[in-house]
């Protein structure tokens, strides 16, 4: 950070040393102030506000700042619902980043593998990037939707009946088991993962896993065949090529995949909103959706805030080292 | 492993057969949802049952579309009001901001570009409560206008880190040129930085295009009438109504997906650029 600063100052020469702020240096300081402003006011002041909420009595349409200290985050962590979503945020999670990294890191391979049609597959995989997450919801819901089955099959159910995998038919998102389910007596939602959110992952997976392919597909271009043969001449098998030197080089890809992802997961609200409303039951429900309707159809705006809360805190653990460190890799260049 | 590597000449073959033959599988598998959607919108409504839905349509119909265009024409030309001003006022205030932030560096500036940087990142329900109140008190709570500067002001970021890393790659030596030649901070970006950015403002365009069309949350909360909602939030209704028949909900989905994928098809490289702007580096 000195040394930066050194330098900055030092650039424009003697000659200037003693007027540092010259009209367009002022004029620079001027343009960027609307942005900057904005930004202080719609996110930071917003968020303060948005926390000062949070510690307040406001549940009805009329502002009610009533301080009341951390009794709705205390509320909400006691609410079932609430722990479900925890859990469901956690299950969403871990699922979704585990298929885009697997899915997207094969289909670069693949990509990678200079096979004739490159762009026409690699086109094919990302699509659904351009696409709505509601677009996406209203195509996947149909897709999942079960139907009276075994009797009267609709959408996938459909098509395992027709290529005689019956007994692979499943309830999908109107699924209500909890895989194993524990039920301790500390909480208030069974522990496991709600199979009703499986589709739901595969629908975020296909929107968001030809992005992951994407950015390892620029990584690996960016590894050098030499390296790749310099291995192989030591006997390294393809394998161990892979694992040993293409794999920590694709690390730096592999975090920054993991930071985008990650946050779009823990935000995840309008594919969950268009497939499964949250349900069956509970099953589905993540923060997200918890907030709007808490907020936006209840009117506990006190308790809305929290819970936006606490999804900005599970943001800000993934976000801000990220910055942090970008940041500081950027002023050593 | 080791044999197939070893035995090239004889085995090549077979696992460039093996290697095709997943990778058109997976296409299909991405393929999917838009073979439904599409048979699906081509069907009469006679023809639509949820038994053969996965069947070809026995012609073309385009009553789905018809009828997706009666309920949800206006909401798309609403998204079509609310895109374009938001993505100019975006591209130009991101242009800018890069500019500076590259190009007249002041003590500070690096922390607040990462001050900036983290808006990107915030979950919007951090912000939903305070934004309402702030837009009803000014007036412009459900209305379009009230949109366009929501997606203007949380655009800011991904916006100033394109055009920022975009200008981080001009020689500075030209902006010295410049100032050597008598040319001032808006002369500079005029005669310099702009020409030099159309690339940049392509990718930005693209990408705020693509996110303002497809965002819902904002559209959600923020206009309230039914004849103010964006082109997302109509469909989202349209799917969770009991009433509309499921063609309807298809083409519909199709209509919402038109604009972005034309800009994916024709635009793709700038796409690309910009999706992968937003996550590494320089």
């Amino acid at each position: 950070m000195e040394q930066v600063k050194t330098q900055e100052i030092a650039a424009p020469g003697h000659v200037h040393r003693r007027r540092w702020l010259t009209r367009d240096r002022l004029t620079a300081l001027l343009m960027i102030a609307p942005s900057a402003i904005a930004i202080a006011v719609f996110v930071y002041g917003f968020i303060g506000w948005t926390g000062y909420i949070s510690l307040t009595k406001w549940a009805s349409i009329t502002p009610d700042y009533t301080f009341v200290g951390f009794k709705n985050y205390v509320d909400i962590f006691n609410t079932g619902r609430f722990q479900t979503d925890i859990r469901n945020t956690i299950v969403f999670t871990a699922f979704f980043l585990v298929g885009c990294l697997a899915l997207g890191l094969l289909l670069a391979m693949l990509i990678d593998s200079h096979v004739k049609g490159e762009a026409i597959f690699r086109s094919i995989y990302i699509f659904p990037m351009s696409l709505s997450f509601i677009v996406t919801g209203v195509a996947w819901l149909w897709i999942f939707t079960p139907g009276n089955y075994p009797t009267d099959p609709t959408g996938i159910n459909l098509l395992l009946h027709r290529i005689g995998l019956d007994f692979l038919q499943s309830a999908f998102i109107t699924d209500t088991r909890v895989v194993p389910g524990w039920y301790p007596d500390w909480a208030r939602t069974k522990i496991g993962v709600p199979l009703a959110m499986i589709p739901v992952v595969i629908a975020a997976i296909w929107q968001m896993s030809g992005f992951t392919m994407a950015m390892y597909l620029a990584g690996l271009r960016g590894i050098s065949e030499e390296i790749k043969e310099a291995a192989r001449v030591d006997g390294a098998s393809e394998w161990q090529v892979f694992r040993h030197v293409i794999l920590p080089l694709l690390q730096p890809v592999t975090l920054s995949a993991v930071i985008i992802l990650g946050h779009i997961s823990l935000k995840i609200f309008d594919l969950i909103l268009t497939m499964t409303h949250g349900g069956p039951g509970n099953a589905t429900d993540v923060p997200g959706t918890f907030m709007y309707e808490i907020t936006f159809k209840a009117n506990q705006i006190a308790r809305g805030a929290a819970v936006a809360i606490v999804m900005l805190l599970l943001v800000a653990v993934l976000i801000v080292p990220y910055l942090i460190y970008n940041a500081r890799t950027e002023v050593e260049q | 492993m080791t044999t197939i590597a070893s035995s090239r000449p004889a085995g090549h073959q077979r696992p460039r057969v093996l290697l095709y033959a997943l990778m058109i599988a997976i296409a299909a598998f991405y393929l999917l949802p838009v073979y439904l959607l599409v048979i699906t919108s081509l069907k009469s409504f006679e023809e639509v049952s949820l038994s053969r839905m996965w069947d070809l349509p026995s012609g073309l119909y385009f009553q789905s579309f018809q009828r997706a265009w009666e309920v949800m024409g206006r909401s798309f030309l609403n998204s079509v009001q609310l895109v374009i001003p938001a993505t100019v006022i975006s591209c130009l205030l991101g242009s800018m901001n890069g500019y500076i932030l590259s190009k007249w560096r002041f003590p500070g500036s690096e922390v607040l570009f990462t001050l900036i940087l983290f808006g990107m990142f915030i979950p919007y329900q951090s912000v939903l409560i305070p934004l309402v109140r702030v837009l009803s008190t000014i007036g412009l709570y459900g209305s379009i206008g009230g949109l366009v500067l929501t997606h203007v002001v949380y655009g800011i970021p991904i916006t100033t880190l394109i055009f920022r890393n975009y200008y981080v790659g001009v020689p500075t030596e030209l902006v010295e040129a410049g100032k050597i030649d008598g040319a001032d901070f808006f002369g500079i970006y005029q005669h310099i930085m702009f020409p030099l950015s159309i690339p940049g403002f392509v990718v930005v365009a693209i990408w705020q295009f693509t996110s303002i069309w497809n965002e819902f949350l904002f559209g959600l909360i923020i206009t309230n009438a039914p004849e103010k909602v964006p082109v997302t939030v109509a469909l989202q209704n349209l799917s969770g109504s009991q009433y509309t028949q499921w063609n309807v909900q298809m083409a519909g989905a199709l209509l919402v997906a038109l604009p972005t994928l034309l800009v994916y098809i024709f635009l793709g490289r700038y796409f690309l650029r910009g999706l992968l702007a937003g996550s590494l580096k320089g």
